[in-house]
């Protein structure tokens, strides 16, 4: 056993740093270590870059553009990234449709939709939950019917992340009414631009546009767009979600974050004194920190199995639980630190475009903001709850 | 003993929330969020018919001589209303401060007005550097003749684009953190040398960063004993402690009826998801804790008034921190069982969410209060 990457390992961890460092726009940095709001273009410019590179798609087999990394790689890979404050990857396309199509598409599939994905030609979204199905997903409506060579599609998606950038979603839709609901449900994809398509913005609570509804009148869409079988479309996501959860624990963005809090705790006063410096709030950093090591080792150990070729299992369900409930712990800390100074709200300076100072310290505006944004990772990608009733039946057997 | 209302208080309780249920919807509250005062003024004068704006002081302040047991009753409505009108800066904080720190004629000048709704004053607590220390005081009052030049700065003043006196701690004697050498003054909104910064606040509110610079006021303005001003300020922040535990009770049940109406509405699974044993059992500390925060809440509105001020200390922290805890708690629950609804700007959880937060940090959050608690 070792806990230190070897020599190969450790000069890939100095190749990806230099890379991040030279290529990541300073800009976009700027943003993502303040927590600040990303457009879209930030996240194209940086993925552009990547893609230059031939890293856009680290999970991908080589023979449609991935780089062979073995997963210690991609760890580091995904680790630099954090730590050198590059944007998250948005995985709609490189890890969720992508992988879909690569493992059950047809050729034409392949042929026309992973090179858009691999160069960021094209926006992804993913349309999956409904009004009436979230948790639940396998109750969901949306309806489409064969019609020659098209589908007729009718219904609503909800929550649908950035679909405001989209050109493309991925949705699951019923295709039969009839047998058990898993088995009617197939696996479509939807340009945005059909007619019939129309999205409609949802604000979130810190004020944020990032989640929209995605209405779908009598869209026409052709039958080549169907992934692999019809109502094998439950299968698909199942096999999906196990790729939802590489990387769900965000280890070094976490870290990233707490050396922020520390950083601004040694800037804020309490009693006279930097608040660093007392033993309460001190010790309230050192448990998150701790907690961040467990998980971070925990991590580790299903990426050692992993590496001897095991798949992750449901234990990577904990790995989801664990890491969103450590941010939104981080995010709470930050709020606290800075005290009366998370009170202004000051939009403008969630976008780093405003050209004058804020009210209180610089780092203030985004705090409660994030804080609040924050609670929504415990509820998407599959609620913590769920997670572990998957822990409790698939790992327990409870 | 008897934890009962009297008959007036079940009069002012009635009429509140009437007030709150019938008159004071959530899109007017939102549409209000667009305006630079950030509140009604006809709200306000309603405020002042009813009698609310005078509930604590004297009748012959134009009060009605009740309690803070009364504030209690009116914060706890607003907030399930959301209230944004400034009653805790101006009524609490201002009518605190006025009437225990007030000589008679300032009280019989001022109280009557503050009570008629033509007077909004706000307490200028906090600095820049100062945290939850109420006697780290940068600000200073020097003696020019028979008045008091101020310099230096206050930040996130509630309410302030609206207020026609800001109370201002300054020092008149000692350093920073000194706890003696603290004089508290009413300056005018208006008053040359005093520039304001004003801004919304994330849970609705407005505030403004204060700026002093050669601003004269005249010896009539010392309100209360010169240098000796530190526990009078603490005894209307305390005051201010209560109401807005009272305002989070309000609002930790609003969020439990609705968190428990979705429960047993919301369908999953072929059934509610209130039928899941887990969110049964959530629901049920959701239910300890507002259960709790209120009476935490009456106990610190029926000491806080009284003459013995290490028992008003303890309550008061006591309650405080209990409600930042179970604030925190009910909030984040509230949203994560209403699931991506709850992260919606539509829905009033969120809303609510926003508020709980502030009012933790508010006069200090959950980890002052506590160390406060443990040093008396
Ligand atoms: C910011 C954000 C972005 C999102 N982006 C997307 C996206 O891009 N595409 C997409 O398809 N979806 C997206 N979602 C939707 C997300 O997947 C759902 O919110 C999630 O599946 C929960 O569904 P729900 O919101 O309907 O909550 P519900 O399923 O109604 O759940 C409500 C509460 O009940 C609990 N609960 C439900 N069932 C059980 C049970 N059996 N046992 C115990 N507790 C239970 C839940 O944990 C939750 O606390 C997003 C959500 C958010 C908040």
């Amino acid at each position: 056993m070792d806990l230190t990457f070897n020599r190969d390992e450790q000069a890939f961890r100095g190749e990806v740093r230099r890379f991040v460092a030279e290529r990541l726009p300073a800009d976009v940095k700027h943003k993502v270590e303040n927590g600040l709001r990303l457009e879209k273009d930030d996240y194209l410019r940086w993925q552009k870059a990547l893609y230059e590179k031939g890293w856009a798609a680290p999970g991908w087999p080589v023979e449609h553009g991935g780089p062979g990394w073995t997963p210690v790689q991609g760890y580091i890979f995904e680790q630099e990234c954090a730590l050198g404050d590059a944007p998250a990857v948005m995985p709609f396309g490189l890890n969720m449709v992508g992988p879909v199509i690569i493992e059950f598409g047809s050729e034409a599939q392949k042929a026309r939709f992973l090179p858009r994905i691999l160069s960021s030609e094209d926006w992804w979204c993913q349309g999956y939950s409904e009004p009436g199905a979230g948790s639940d997903l396998a109750s969901l409506k949306m309806s489409a019917v064969r019609a020659g060579d098209h589908y007729a599609v009718n219904g609503a998606k909800t929550w649908t992340t950035l679909a405001q950038y989209a050109d493309m979603i991925f949705c699951l839709v019923r295709t039969s009414a009839s047998g058990k609901k898993q088995e009617g449900i197939s696996f479509l994809l939807i340009d945005m631009k059909s007619p019939g398509v129309t999205v409609r913005p949802i604000v979130t609570f810190d004020g944020g546009q990032e989640i929209n509804e995605v209405f779908f009148e009598d869209v026409e869409v052709p039958a080549e767009n169907l992934v692999g079988e019809e109502g094998k479309g439950w299968t698909y996501a199942k096999f999906l979600l196990g790729h939802e959860r590489v990387g769900i624990a965000q280890v070094a963005r976490s870290k990233r974050q707490v050396e922020r809090l520390k950083k601004i705790a040694a800037a804020e006063f309490k009693d006279g004194r930097p608040l660093a410096d007392d033993p309460n709030f001190r010790a309230k950093i050192s448990t998150v920190e701790i907690d961040l090591l467990a998980l971070e080792h925990m991590e580790l150990r299903i990426l050692s199995d992993e590496t001897a070729g095991q798949a992750p299992g449901p234990e990577s369900s904990l790995l989801k639980i664990r890491g969103t409930e450590i941010q939104q712990e981080i995010t709470e800390l930050l709020v606290e630190a800075v005290g009366y100074y998370a009170a202004p709200y000051q939009p403008a300076f969630l976008r780093d475009g405003a050209n004058d100072e804020p009210v209180g310290p610089g780092y203030a505006p985004a705090l409660a903001p994030t804080y609040f944004n924050w609670r929504k990772a415990s509820i998407y990608g599959g609620s913590n709850e769920i997670q572990k009733n998957i822990i409790a039946k698939a790992v327990l057997g409870l | 003993m008897d934890l009962s209302y009297t008959n007036e208080q079940n009069l002012i309780r009635d009429s509140v929330q009437r007030f709150a249920r019938d008159s004071y919807p959530f899109d007017a509250r939102r549409r209000l969020g667009e305006t630079s005062e950030g509140f009604s003024r006809g709200t306000w004068k309603t405020f002042a018919e009813l009698g609310w704006l005078g509930v604590a002081l004297p009748e012959a302040y134009g009060g009605s001589g009740g309690s803070a047991v009364d504030v209690m009753i009116l914060m706890e409505a607003f907030g399930r209303a959301l209230v944004v009108e400034p009653y805790f800066t101006a009524a609490v904080l201002g009518g605190t401060a006025l009437l225990l720190g007030g000589s008679e004629a300032q009280k019989r000048s001022l109280l009557p007005r503050l009570a008629a709704g033509e007077l909004l004053p706000t307490l200028a607590f906090a600095e820049p550097q100062s945290r939850f220390d109420l006697g780290d005081v940068q600000t200073t009052a020097r003696q020019d003749g028979a008045g008091f030049v101020i310099d230096g700065a206050k930040s996130v003043v509630f309410h302030a684009v609206s207020a026609d006196i800001v109370i201002v701690p300054a020092r008149t004697s000692g350093e920073r953190r000194d706890e003696h050498g603290i004089s508290l003054f009413l300056v005018e909104g208006d008053a040359a040398g005093l520039t304001r910064r004003d801004y919304p606040t994330v849970d609705g509110h407005r505030a403004s960063e204060l700026k002093f610079e050669n601003v004269r006021v005249g010896g009539d303005a010392l309100l209360g004993a010169r240098d000796a001003a530190l526990p009078l300020i603490e005894t209307v922040v305390d005051h201010g402690t209560s109401a807005v535990c009272a305002e989070a009770v309000g609002i930790m049940a609003a969020l439990y009826e609705a968190t428990l109406e979705h429960l047993k509405t919301r369908e999953q699974f072929g059934q509610p998801i209130g039928r899941f044993q887990v969110l049964q059992h959530r629901m049920v500390d959701i239910f300890a804790m507002c259960e709790q925060a209120r009476s935490m809440a009456l106990m610190a509105a029926l000491t806080v008034g009284g003459p013995d001020p290490t028992a008003r200390r303890k309550a008061v922290s006591a309650a405080k921190n209990y409600i930042g805890r179970a604030g925190r708690f009910v909030s984040q629950q509230a949203v994560q069982l209403h699931g991506a609804m709850g992260m919606t700007d539509e829905l009033i959880i969120g809303h609510y969410f926003k508020r709980l937060t502030m009012i933790d940090t508010l006069f200090g959050n959950a980890d002052h209060h506590l160390e406060r608690f443990g040093r008396l």
